[in-house]
């Protein structure tokens, strides 16, 4: 174990809380509108998402060969840019938590690596013509694509199912969804665990700890697993509210066709070798499945924040990740210590601004927004 | 830069083939499992053959779809 310096350590620790962030980020995806129709118990939903997430992450063997898939000059990459990439990244998710925005995970790791790689090692590090293929066109497509198709699922399951009783069809596609939700979770446990498994096992290959084509160390595996896992059975409550309450009063017919849709987007993206964003195409299902009912409203006003913020996720943890580059390049270890010092600083005042307006299992669908401001006492008539 | 243009247009198609028709297969096993509901509230040993039939068959249909999912998500499967 000689071969893991301080900086390799701090690397994979800053890895792991990036992987616990996706968990709780993306538990929404999976479990938002089955939580909504009251398919499953919030508690419950989340367990299994957890779960199925840590199972996902032992599934699957394809650990991703690139840290970035080609977005990056993999070669040009050092463990400080990887860091620096990795805060810009946390500090991006959290924000958006705070917010109960869901803006994608991938997005915001790729931001902060590219905005570290731009800085660390120069521009030609970047590849812009991948970024475009990469991440532009399925983040501009997918979600329209989840949305047609739910949009379509849902017009007719509420054509089929008019003349049925309506206790029968609630019931039935309560059930449905469990099976999609959980479909859902597991493909992000096999997909999103491996982007962390991949970033730490190439820091241990680059500091020589590791045989060049190694594949992940057990730990590795398991650490990165458990991590995903305890974010997502944490749960991004706020997230969670936005997508199940914010975006549309969802109907159990409609949870069932956005997460069909959902998943099938994601799968046969990845059976050709799209890389997207879970987070997008769930979103984008959801509010076709809001247009696909009559008289469904879609809060558009929510609706369009959550896009400014999946327009504003890359460069904004990029500009996170330059930033950070920056100062561990010249900063050295000492730097590295600043910036993690100050990236724990961020997040805890993040987390202790959510307590103001907390967004819990036991609230989630009392309303339909998350504000950081404190809720307005509610507890009127106790002056005595 | 290259875009791919037909591996797009084919991930729509599928996408949309695939949602659409899980969806309306399943619709059609609650439609089923309705009707099966129904003549149970109408007379306490009541059934609905047909009812009953669709619904396994829709329902039958959907799992195996699931199952196809579980087997392109496990890698160890291919």
């Amino acid at each position: 174990m000689d071969h893991i310096t301080f900086l390799v350590a701090v690397v994979i620790v800053t890895a792991l809380a990036f992987d616990f962030t996706n968990g709780f980020h993306d538990t929404a995806n999976a479990m938002a509108t089955s939580i909504a129709t009251g398919a499953l118990k919030p508690r419950t939903a989340v367990l299994i998402s957890g779960v199925l997430n840590i199972g996902g992450a032992f599934l699957s063997t394809e650990v991703a060969k690139t840290i970035s898939g080609g977005i990056v000059d993999d070669t040009l990459v050092t463990p400080g840019m990887i860091f620096a990439g990795l805060v810009g990244a946390i500090l991006w998710n959290l924000l958006t938590w705070l917010l109960g925005l869901p803006s994608s995970s991938s997005h915001a790791l790729f931001g902060g690596l590219i905005g570290a790689v731009w800085v660390g090692a120069g521009e030609h590090g970047v590849h812009v013509d991948k970024v475009v293929e990469k991440v532009l066109i399925p983040a501009v497509a997918s979600p329209i694509v989840a949305g047609v198709a739910a949009l379509l699922a849902t017009y007719l399951a509420y054509k089929i199912t008019a003349r049925a009783r309506q206790d029968s069809v609630t019931k039935g596609f309560r059930l449905g969804q469990i099976a999609s939700a959980s479909l859902v979770s597991l493909a992000h446990g096999t997909n999103d665990a491996q982007k962390t498994m991949g970033v730490i096992t190439l820091t241990l290959i680059s500091a020589g700890a590791l045989g060049h084509d190694a594949g992940p160390p057990v730990w590795v595996i398991a650490s990165a697993g458990l991590a995903i896992g305890l974010g997502t059975y944490l749960g991004g409550w706020r997230i969670i509210r936005t997508m199940g309450k914010g975006l549309t009063d969802i109907q159990s017919p409609q949870g069932f066709a956005a997460e069909a849709a959902a998943t099938t987007v994601i799968l046969t993206s990845a059976h050709l070798g799209f890389a997207l964003s879970t987070t997008q195409v769930c979103s984008g299902g959801i509010l076709g499945a809001g247009l696909g009912r009559r008289l469904a409203e879609v809060r558009w006003g929510t609706a369009g924040r959550m896009v400014i913020a999946w327009l504003v996720t890359l460069p904004a943890a990029a500009l996170v990740g330059g930033v950070s580059a920056s100062v561990v390049k010249h900063g050295g270890t000492f730097g590295t210590v600043v910036i993690a010092l100050c990236a724990a600083a961020v997040a805890a005042f993040i987390v202790l601004a959510s307590r103001r307006n907390p967004v819990r299992a036991d609230n989630v669908n009392d309303a339909h927004e998350v504000t950081v401001r404190a809720a307005a006492p509610t507890t009127v008539g106790t002056v005595a | 830069m290259h875009v791919d243009w037909t591996a797009l247009g084919e991930v729509t198609a599928v996408s949309i083939a695939v949602t659409v028709g899980v969806v309306v297969v399943f619709a059609l096993g609650v439609l089923g499992v309705s009707q099966v509901e129904a003549a149970r509230e109408k007379d306490a040993g009541g059934t609905h053959t047909l009812g009953f039939a669709q619904a396994g068959l829709c329902f039958l249909a959907c799992a195996a779809i699931v199952a196809h999912g579980i087997y392109l998500i496990v890698p160890q499967f291919h």
